[in-house]
């Protein structure tokens, strides 16, 4: 299905990725790390694909249930990651907003 | 179709990048969050159109149960309480990268003859799996650690050798499902070892470091997703989970930075159970004041400086201290916030609490920018800190938190100290700033003593 990614170039995206990951969060001000912290918490909610699949691929009813797991486990950190950083990143505009006007 | 897949995909991780990077600035942090979440969307709407998948039902199924639980739990905790909710929904991401990684191995077992999975790609599933489970169980002890649950750092003799054992076990059992060969009774055995090192882990850990474990969980699931992602062969997955691990990684080197804490030390040290020193008596005397006193003291003061910690955040009183200080605006003084990188539960959780008040930027100041002012400060309003202004940390060698950066609090003209009752911080020590002869104790909560000092000002 998928082109499949192969041993060096998975390592090159890892890297790159690490790079990316690094360089992002590089100069953060301290009043936004716990917004950040759960907007990255929010991201790794990207596990819902993978999940996804391995429910998709799975067969007898152990994988079935340990897939299950995955699909509602991951789902909660989706979406739950979503609407706290959201919460939170709210009241950082409507102070900047109350400030500005 | 698959191309298709894989090119939302890629834009989906191009914006957890751009989001990201959006979330780091206050100005667009909001639109930050917005671009991941499409992102989000777009990439899981996609993999419904995975070839080959079927138990759609389940699927739905578990999405909408999922999202559900999460939405509305989401919605409802109130904002003291966001770190847990953090380290809960982080927790359930470490299951599920867990989780995945046992319906592979689960597969493996079942063909060992027509072995379609390489070496290596049972030793990522391994590999991800170990990371996912601790951070999955050792974030729900956080959870319930900063949720008043578990209230204690439990520790008990042998401790180090009792997890170094399970470490050992967990290890070994990983190494030979990845080297020897993959069985449903060794993989369930690794799993639950796998369980309860990431609870041992964290269960001697105390409370004021809690927020670091949390941001180190938070990197170790963003890695087990990753592995997870070059098992399924999944690129969305890779990437966003490198980029968390990464910036998780350098979140917490920042947070144990603020702490003066090496990371080593927060989960191998034992902070706040080291005997002798912390248990030293405090010379002096508690003294107490009443509300229009100190709101005398404050309304006549030129320069106040609010330093608020968990305490203010249990109150909920941050909005009565919002209206307090905006009084004392009106009538001249000149009112700041000091913010200590470690005070509340998380690094800038202060500031979210201040935000979430009304109270603008320009007053909110970090601990490198204002410490210079307290020797020029008339009033310091302490309320619901404690281990963060704890003199102690500069002049007791012995102490658990020497060497931990604090707000000199101490160098004001006064302190008036809002706490409610007597007793020691979250870690457990004594607070020779309470005692000082300049220092004040306002005994109550928070917001009921916020309520009375802005009657004592409208009344001056």
């Amino acid at each position: 299905m998928i082109e499949s990614i192969s041993g060096i170039s998975a390592v090159y995206i890892f890297l790159l990725a690490a790079f990316a990951g690094y360089e992002v969060i590089a100069k953060v001000p301290v009043i936004l790390h716990t917004p950040l912290m759960s907007g990255s918490n929010f991201i790794h909610g990207i596990v819902l694909v993978g999940a996804m699949v391995a429910l998709g691929h799975a067969e007898g009813t152990t994988e079935q249930v340990v897939g299950f797991f995955a699909v509602l486990l991951a789902a909660m950190n989706a979406v739950g990651g979503y609407v706290v950083t959201e919460r939170m990143l709210e009241m950082f505009k409507s102070s900047k907003e109350k400030k500005n006007g | 179709m698959g191309s298709l897949i894989e090119v939302v995909y890629f834009v989906a991780v191009a914006l957890f990048i751009l989001g990201l990077k959006r979330m780091s600035s206050p100005r667009h942090a909001r639109e930050g969050i917005v671009w991941a979440g499409i992102g989000m969307v777009a990439a899981t709407v996609a993999t419904f159109f995975v070839p080959n998948l079927e138990n759609f039902g389940l699927m739905i199924a578990a999405i909408i149960i999922g999202s559900g639980i999460a939405f509305v739990s989401g919605k409802r905790v109130a904002m003291t309480d966001m770190p847990q909710m953090i380290a809960l929904y982080n927790g359930m991401g470490g299951g599920a990268a867990a989780a995945i990684a046992a319906v592979e191995l689960l597969k493996m077992s079942g063909n060992h003859a027509e072995m379609s999975h390489s070496m290596i790609t049972i030793q990522l599933a391994v590999a991800g799996a170990v990371i996912g489970t601790v951070s999955f169980s050792g974030s729900l002890i956080a959870f319930a650690k900063l949720q008043g649950w578990l209230r204690k750092a439990v520790r008990f003799p042998y401790q180090q050798l009792a997890n170094l054992v399970v470490f050992v076990g967990m290890v070994s059992t990983g190494v030979y499902l990845a080297f020897v060969g993959v069985d449903i009774g060794i993989i369930i055995f690794f799993f639950l070892l796998a369980l309860a090192f990431g609870v041992m882990v964290t269960i001697p850990i105390g409370g004021a470091d809690m927020p670091v474990v949390i941001s180190l969980f938070n990197a170790l699931t963003g890695l087990a997703v990753a592995f997870e992602g070059f098992v399924l062969n999944n690129a969305a997955m890779i990437i966003a989970g490198t980029v968390v691990g990464a910036a998780g990684t350098l979140l917490t080197q920042l947070m144990a930075k603020a702490m003066n804490r090496p990371i080593s030390n927060v989960l191998f040290g034992s902070f706040g159970a080291s005997g002798g020193g912390a248990e030293e008596e405090v010379e002096g005397s508690l003294k107490p004041i009443e509300a229009p006193d100190a709101a005398v003291m404050m309304a006549f003061a030129e320069k106040v400086i609010i330093v608020p910690g968990y305490g203010m955040a249990v109150a909920q009183a941050q909005h009565k201290i919002w209206e307090m200080s905006k009084q004392l605006i009106d009538n001249g003084v000149d009112v700041k916030f000091a913010i200590h990188p470690v005070a509340g539960r998380m690094p800038g959780h202060m500031n979210v609490l201040l935000a979430e008040a009304g109270v603008p930027y320009d007053r909110i100041l970090d601990l490198d920018e204002i410490n210079e002012d307290f020797a020029t400060t008339d009033v310091v309003l302490v309320i619901g800190a404690n281990d963060v202004v704890n003199p102690v940390a500069r002049s007791n060698p012995e102490s658990p938190i020497y060497g931990m950066p604090i707000l000199n609090a101490d160098y004001a003209k006064n302190v008036i100290v809002i706490k409610r009752g007597k007793g020691a911080g979250f870690s457990g020590i004594e607070n020779a700033l309470f005692y000082n002869d300049n220092t004040r104790m306002l005994y109550g909560d928070g917001q009921e003593m916020a309520n009375q000092l802005i009657q004592g000002i409208k009344e001056l």
